[in-house]
């Protein structure tokens, strides 16, 4: 909060108070103006909450324990499927939210587990192989177990997922509130997300600053050091995989509930890159940097997308580049001038007892 | 004085066909500051990385304050109360000089992760405890002023005060150091050498690998002489000294200068 604060220029440097107020303002009204452009435009914003998510999971693996992961949409997999399976149609089963949520991340947790065992020994290159690899195990998984039992229906994917439905509202409906005026679904998705992301970010700030993230920051800086002034190394990693892939299976479970619909090709290889990018653009190991990482490349693409196209169709009659690629491009695009430009990412990872107001403050103590 | 801390039996090391060390034994006594020299290549640094559990030995067995240490996983011989720096300075270079340290106390601490993510008052007050026991250990070893200072932007013979602290936030009976004087200039030596005094005047026993053989002589209580991997020595420095054998490693055999 205070990150995303001082990330706003100018007004973040000299009156931190008033800039906190603006992103706590923007957060707040921002699907209301993105309903006057249009419902599309809610639903993607509600799509970057999600990454938003996905993005602090990783970041929580990647930025604060330096493990290269290039599998983590597998987890988003998990949960979202969890959810498919729990709360549809395809088994019967309408097991309520607050019981499949959980659920997810529990079942997302215990892949984190599985995938952390074998590369425990891996680093960098290595490591981003083998995770990419699992990546992939589960997409494949996903995909083609619907014979000879049928169990997540293939390449078809599963559908009629149940909505999340909060003290008896079905959120994934129009709350009428006078004849003419209703709520919004999708803004309705906007503010459960929100608050999703508001409790990851509290949470994930407690790790950080604990003796667990130190202990984390401590592998990432050097593994042996860190054996050698008595961290379990072991158990410090598959701590920081099985609480990220959390995040990405709270988040998976969201997935599927918003969208109704799950298949294995959302969870292709190209959407675990899309969310390492993000971390590493916004700035690998700080929270407002990730944030404003994932918003930004979850967002450009499609304001890109809603003028490329149009322009597109005016210049030649036809499209020439999908949108897809176009997002690809763009991904690549802001890696290479983040390199050129700020090779730490947008906003980079400063240590917090670096501040020197935190310094006096510890001196009076100590 | 006599206390036995750290028995070393007949500890073997071999590296393919190498034998880096070959059946050394040596006691170290509890309060003792006990040096273990030797010239290059000799195995002070393998018998090291065996005590503090990066190598696992081929033979032999430690005994620590009455019971066999464990060999091959570091961490558990910390947790036992074996704190150890390295030859080529390894802080967490990316942490402020205070997070060095705070990090080193994780060993010590244990808020679990349910407290953490609730910020009970256990978390909270050990948080506290350790940022202020962080500063009281830069400030002994000296260093209090670069408390915020990136571990990586430190003089070179700050790193080395930085790494002792780091090592003793880990409540070590037994200090291992590493080289600690390699590179420093003669102020800093001798710095270096009231901060051993110091430590060891507080209770903890420090094993010392130093190519420094004035250091050594002047600071060390006992000590051992290791060549080719073999125990030679072990005895109090003014003895040592006088050991032909020794002399011999040191400058060459007079048979060699024919």
């Amino acid at each position: 909060m205070n990150e995303l604060a001082e990330a706003i220029p100018w007004l973040g440097s000299r009156n931190p108070k008033a800039a906190r107020h603006v992103v706590l303002a923007l957060m707040m009204i921002a699907p209301l103006i993105a309903v006057l452009c249009g419902n599309t435009w809610v639903r993607i914003l509600d799509f970057a909450l999600l990454y938003v998510m996905l993005a602090l999971g990783l970041n929580l693996v990647v930025g604060f324990a330096g493990l290269l992961d290039l599998g983590y949409i597998a987890f988003y997999a998990v949960g979202a499927y969890t959810w498919a399976f729990l709360a549809s149609p395809h088994f019967g089963l309408h097991l309520p939210f607050w019981l499949v949520l959980p659920l997810g991340a529990g079942f997302a947790a215990c892949a984190g587990i599985i995938l952390g065992f074998p590369v425990l020994r891996l680093r960098g290159d290595y490591l981003a192989i083998v995770t990419l690899g699992f990546g992939e195990i589960v997409r494949i998984f996903m995909n083609n177990l619907n014979y000879p039992i049928n169990v997540t229906n293939g390449p078809q994917g599963i559908n009629m997922l149940d909505s999340l439905s909060l003290f008896g509202w079905d959120i994934s409906r129009h709350i009428p509130i006078t004849e003419n005026f209703k709520i919004n679904s999708l803004v309705l998705f906007y503010y459960v997300f929100l608050l999703f992301v508001v409790g990851s970010v509290i949470v994930i700030r407690r790790l950080q600053i604990s003796r667990i993230g130190r202990g984390w920051a401590a592998i990432r800086d050097d593994e042996l050091a860190a054996k050698a002034i008595g961290i379990n190394t072991r158990n410090m990693k598959l701590l920081a995989f099985s609480l990220g892939a959390t995040f990405g299976g709270v988040a998976g479970g969201l997935f599927g509930s918003f969208q109704g619909f799950v298949s294995p090709e959302s969870f292709s290889l190209m959407e675990s890159i899309a969310i390492l990018t993000m971390v590493v653009f916004g700035g690998m190991g700080n929270l407002g940097g990730v944030i404003i990482g994932a918003v930004a490349l979850s967002l450009l693409p499609e304001i890109l997308r809603s003028v490329a196209l149009p322009v597109q169709q005016q210049l030649f009659g036809h499209v020439i580049l999908d949108p897809e690629v176009l997002r690809m491009l763009l991904l690549s695009l802001a890696m290479i001038f983040m390199m050129l430009l700020r090779p730490a990412g947008l906003m980079p990872a400063h240590s917090r007892y670096s501040r020197p107001e935190l310094v006096i403050a510890g001196k009076e103590k100590a | 004085m006599s206390i036995t801390l750290l028995e070393a039996q007949s500890i073997s090391k071999r590296f393919g066909g190498l034998q880096a060390l070959t059946d050394v034994s040596l006691t170290i006594r509890k309060g003792e500051v006990y040096g273990l020299i030797g010239p290059n290549g000799a195995g002070k640094t393998t018998f090291f990385n065996v005590l503090t559990g990066a190598y696992t030995p081929n033979g032999g067995e430690f005994i620590f304050a009455g019971s066999e240490l464990p060999t091959g996983t570091p961490h558990a011989v910390v947790e036992r109360g074996i704190a150890r720096t390295f030859q080529n300075i390894r802080l967490f270079r990316e942490m402020t000089a205070l997070e060095n340290v705070m990090a080193g106390h994780h060993l010590r601490s244990d808020s679990s992760l349910w407290g953490i993510l609730v910020q009970n008052r256990h978390t909270r007050e050990e948080e506290r405890l350790i940022t202020e026991r962080a500063y009281e250990m830069l400030r002994y070893v000296g260093i209090e002023r670069h408390a915020t200072t990136l571990s990586r932007n430190l003089s070179y013979g700050d790193q080395r005060r930085l790494e002792i602290a780091r090592a003793l936030a880990t409540e070590p009976q037994l200090l291992a150091l590493d080289e600690p004087a390699a590179g420093m200039n003669a102020t800093e030596t001798a710095q270096l050498r009231e901060l051993i005094s110091t430590i060891r005047a507080d209770g903890v026993t420090v094993l010392l690998i130093e190519h420094d053989v004035k250091l050594v002589m002047g600071l060390c209580d006992r000590v051992a002489v290791l060549n080719f991997g073999k125990k030679i020595a072990e005895d109090v420095p003014s003895v040592v000294q006088k050991n032909p054998e020794v002399i011999e490693a040191y400058l060459g055999s007079s048979h060699h200068a024919h």
